[in-house]
């Protein structure tokens, strides 16, 4: 795939404004006032987590306080942000051996330049545009993979993704690696707890048991139908919760309810950013991007006490860079590193950042001879990244190097094994057993990683 | 032996359920005419639908100005839509979209809409004819020969992302044994040749064949060799002995949720090997007892929207379709990946809110004014009217007791109040219908 965009009359982030417009709670002409209540806007302080609400209209202050009194009483859970990196970005490019001759016969055209120097392994180099990675690198806050994978290696985007998805090299299993965790570390009544900032849900969090959310950001999870209002839209909004107890024998019909269901439930945990108020960050983020606004609303839902556990993003960016490599991951790497850095210093000047750790993964990396149409095919083993105060910031897994490093199909070989990753993430960031989790975990080594 | 055909009643429901499947849901009294065909009339005439009508109204933008389908953003997927809407073809169009999600290509790799129209009218023009000349055809098609790399795979530096997905999602499946990764590199040498001219104001142009990028030499694919080129690659595919059994199994999983037994897959495989021909299979599908008796499917957003607005006669007259399809999970002309949407996965809490601001985006311009209620209304009637309004969907008894428990509990709200008496049986049947339409009952089919 290109990466071309075409879009004449409006950005991607005006789209998703004109939406958050649209479902504003509106009070509309005609609408008489009853007494007492109030309808003109008021402002409305939860002091319990100190953020400045504006209430519009004729919602029941009930709703909130459901909303908030949920946030407060959950407990502070270590929480796992996952971030993808869609359609196999390339290791070689990402952390680049410019020293290496053989890099610039395999790499004539798409060899990189520049870049800071990789300080645990002189023969690598961060692209220019991963700087602020390379930054919070030299803070101790980002354990690097550069070379991650399995063995075997699919060299299809569906399978591989498949695998990192379900936490095996399994193509039947269905529930995600994440969401076996909260089946069994979950609960039942709390869709936060697997959130998909994405727009739809991340399969690494489909659960078999427990709801799960997916939501394009905090701020506009609201249900807006025209020519209802007051006590009775107050009534329709519960009646969601109603049709989500439709039940019966049939398979389609149920998930259809209990998707309903985790929306009304949804919609209360997060009516105190209803109406898109989002308290300011507080460090300025990317602009003109989705993927930054959604980690701007995370930091918000996290630093707000919102009871969540497993998030998983798509980083912004196309990185199937099967023509114009450079062109294309220059830009998305640019954005992505930038994000995650605000991301990172927004955490901390809240004062959260101990409570997440965020991984950063791709299905695959590329073929380290280039193409000739400037870009890469499949390759095996990617990079990854765990970011955060708490991640042991050291290199899990050894760069292969190209000269005996690449396998039989002239792809990088792996020097760690994705399931140990998770294993040792679930066991010293979430302080669970792996091997509820992960089929075959006690075959898989944990490197370090959380200090 | 044959697979078996449905032999129970075929009423209104039965004709309901094979218009969803089969279409877009029906029109009013669309599903009682269906049914007097009986199920062989019925499936005939869909499989054979004739010249194509367009009924209705005609389609605009949210500006009263007539579609630009090739120029203006989100006007492609608004034109799609109405032809959903409108069509007297339903089968026709609905395979359009089965083959939009099998040869999954997104106008965001593509960036041109002109060339993304032409390949949607080849999913219409071979949609129910042979699958040979749809894979030939798409093959050599711009939109995806600029999607996957087509066009920049040539002799001395072939791109493997067609071939691979060729095999891998068009033809074979992965993980089934059906080729190896020496075969996907033969295959893209196979595919060589392709190129297109490039100017400014036209952007990709003149795609064509260029022996000179083709690479002339000897291939050996599923242990066969020859100097094959582009067509070969295609028929070896088809050739392959894993290709039958993916192929129906892949086709037969959009119109029936639950997989098929051995005995409806041999009849199906054997009904395809015959020529590639779609009618034969289809047919099979169509009249299989699975499609009737068995699970409801959750319909695809883009069927649930236009299944409402043909419920009510209503057409396409705004361009917000296409960001609330995106939002619902299903943005034509941009599907997430090669792979196309996840058909098992239509519905979590941002694509259920999606569908939830298509309804209310439907019901805007038909909103009921409170102020103009005239008198007290009970729960029982306010629904009956709501019913009345989406043209009387059969629901199940557990939605119908939830939106009956709502409608009470609200209109009790009124209280004493006359002016609340008046108005809320109103605000009561504008959330009806909303939440008719959200219902697992309308989600699915």
């Amino acid at each position: 795939m290109s990466s071309r965009v075409v879009c004449d009359e409006c950005t991607r982030a005006d789209l998703f404004r004109a939406v958050a417009g649209q479902g504003l709670p509106a009070i509309e002409a005609g609408m008489p006032m009853p007494a007492g209540t109030g309808l003109t806007r008021r402002g409305f302080v939860a002091r319990s987590i100190g953020l400045a609400l504006t209430v519009y209209g004729a919602g029941r202050l009930g709703i909130f306080d459901e909303g908030i009194a949920a946030a407060a009483s959950a407990p502070q859970q270590p929480i796992l942000v996952t971030v993808f990196l869609q359609g196999g970005a390339d290791a070689l490019t990402l952390l680049s051996p410019q020293a290496d001759p053989l890099y610039r016969k395999l790499r004539p055209n798409l060899a990189v330049s520049g870049g800071t120097p990789f300080a645990e392994d002189a023969s690598l180099s961060w692209h220019p545009a991963l700087a602020p990675l390379a930054q919070l690198h030299g803070e101790g806050k980002v354990s690097v993979l550069p070379a991650v994978g399995y063995d075997h290696p699919d060299q299809s985007h569906f399978t591989s993704r498949h695998f990192w998805e379900v936490g095996a090299t399994d193509t039947r299993l269905l529930t995600g690696w994440l969401g076996r965790y909260l089946d069994v570390a979950g609960t039942k009544d709390n869709p936060l707890q697997g959130l998909s900032l994405t727009g739809s849900l991340q399969p690494a969090l489909a659960t078999a048991k427990v709801p799960v959310a997916a939501i394009d950001g905090p701020g506009e999870y609201d249900f807006w139908t025209p020519g209802v209002w007051g006590e009775v839209q107050d009534r329709m909004l519960d009646a969601i919760g109603l049709l989500g107890r439709v039940g019966g024998d049939d398979a389609a019909m149920r998930t259809a309810a209990s998707v309903t269901a985790q929306a009304a439930t949804l919609r209360k945990q997060l009516a105190p950013f209803a109406g898109d108020k989002i308290p300011a960050p507080a460090v300025p983020y990317p602009t003109g991007d989705s993927f930054p606004q959604r980690l701007q609303g995370l930091a918000a839902m996290i630093s707000a006490g919102l009871p969540l556990r497993c998030v998983a993003l798509e980083a912004t960016g196309e990185y199937d860079t099967h023509a114009s490599q450079v062109s294309a991951l220059g830009p998305a790497l640019q954005t992505t590193a930038a994000s995650l850095y605000a991301f990172q210093r927004d955490l901390e000047a809240r004062g959260v950042a101990d409570r997440v750790l965020t991984l950063v993964w791709t299905e695959f990396g590329r073929r380290a001879k280039e193409n000739g149409s400037g870009g890469t095919d499949h390759g095996a083993a990617g990079t990854g990244f765990l970011i955060g105060t708490h991640a042991a910031g050291t290199q899990v897994g050894e760069f292969p190097g190209l000269a005996g490093g690449l396998d039989e199909d002239g792809n990088l070989k792996a020097t760690s094994d994705f399931r140990g990753v998770y294993a040792a993430l679930l066991e010293q960031w979430l302080s669970f057993d792996a091997e509820r989790i992960l089929p075959h975990a006690k075959s898989f080594a944990r490197p370090t990683l959380v200090k | 032996m044959g697979a078996p055909v449905y032999r129970g009643t075929f009423g209104a429901p039965q004709a309901e359920r094979l218009l969803w499947r089969a279409g877009f849901g029906p029109r009013p009294g669309e599903a009682k005419a269906l049914a007097k065909l009986g199920l062989d009339g019925a499936v005939h005439s869909l499989l054979n639908p004739g010249v194509e009508k367009l009924v209705g109204p005609r389609p605009h933008d949210s500006k009263g100005r007539p579609l630009a389908p090739a120029d203006r953003w989100g006007h492609d997927h608004c034109w799609w839509l109405d032809r959903m809407v409108r069509t007297s073809r339903p089968l026709v169009e609905r395979m359009a979209l089965v083959w939009h999600d099998w040869f999954a290509t997104s106008n965001a790799g593509v960036g041109d809409q002109t060339l993304m129209l032409q390949q949607n009218e080849l999913f219409r023009k071979h949609g129910l004819g042979s699958f040979e000349r749809l894979l030939l055809s798409v093959t050599a098609n711009p939109a995806m020969l600029l999607w996957l790399n087509g066009t920049e795979n040539t002799k001395d530096a072939p791109n493997e992302n067609y071939g691979r997905e060729m095999m891998e999602l068009f033809t074979l499946g992965a993980n089934r044994g059906a080729y190896t990764e020496r075969d996907v590199r033969e295959q893209a040498r196979s595919l060589t040749g392709w190129t297109s001219r490039w100017s400014r104001g036209r952007g990709d142009y003149d795609f064509h064949f260029d022996a000179m990028r083709h690479d002339p030499g000897t291939k050996t694919v599923f242990h066969r060799s020859g100097r094959y080129a582009w067509r070969d690659a295609c028929r070896l595919c088809l050739s392959n002995p894993k290709h039958p059994s993916f192929f129906v199994q892949k086709l037969w999983g959009y119109f029936i949720p639950v997989p098929p037994n051995a005995a409806t897959t041999r009849a199906l495989e054997a009904a395809y090997t015959q020529g590639h021909e779609l009618k034969p299979v289809l047919e099979i599908v169509l009249k299989h007892p699975a499609l009737y008796t068995g699970p409801r499917m959750t319909k695809p957003p883009v069927v649930h929207t236009a299944g409402l607005l043909r419920r009510i006669g209503a057409g396409v007259t705004t361009d917000a379709w296409a960001w609330i399809g995106s939002l619902a999970g299903q943005q034509l002309f941009y599907p997430p990946n090669v792979a196309g949407w996840d058909d098992t996965r239509w519905l979590d809490t941002a694509t259920f809110r999606g569908r939830w601001i298509g309804v209310a985006q439907l019901l805007n311009d038909r909103r009921l004014d409170p102020s103009k209620g005239k008198a007290p209304a009970d729960a029982q009637t306010v629904l009956k009217r709501a019913l009345a309004f989406w043209r009387n969907p059969q629901l199940s008894d557990a939605t119908n007791r939830a939106l009956l428990q709502f409608a009470k509990e609200s209109l009790r709200q009124a209280g004493s109040q006359r002016w609340k008496q008046v108005q809320y049986p109103v605000l009561v049947e504008n959330a009806l219908r909303q939440l008719i339409a959200v219902s697992p009952d309308l989600q699915t089919s």
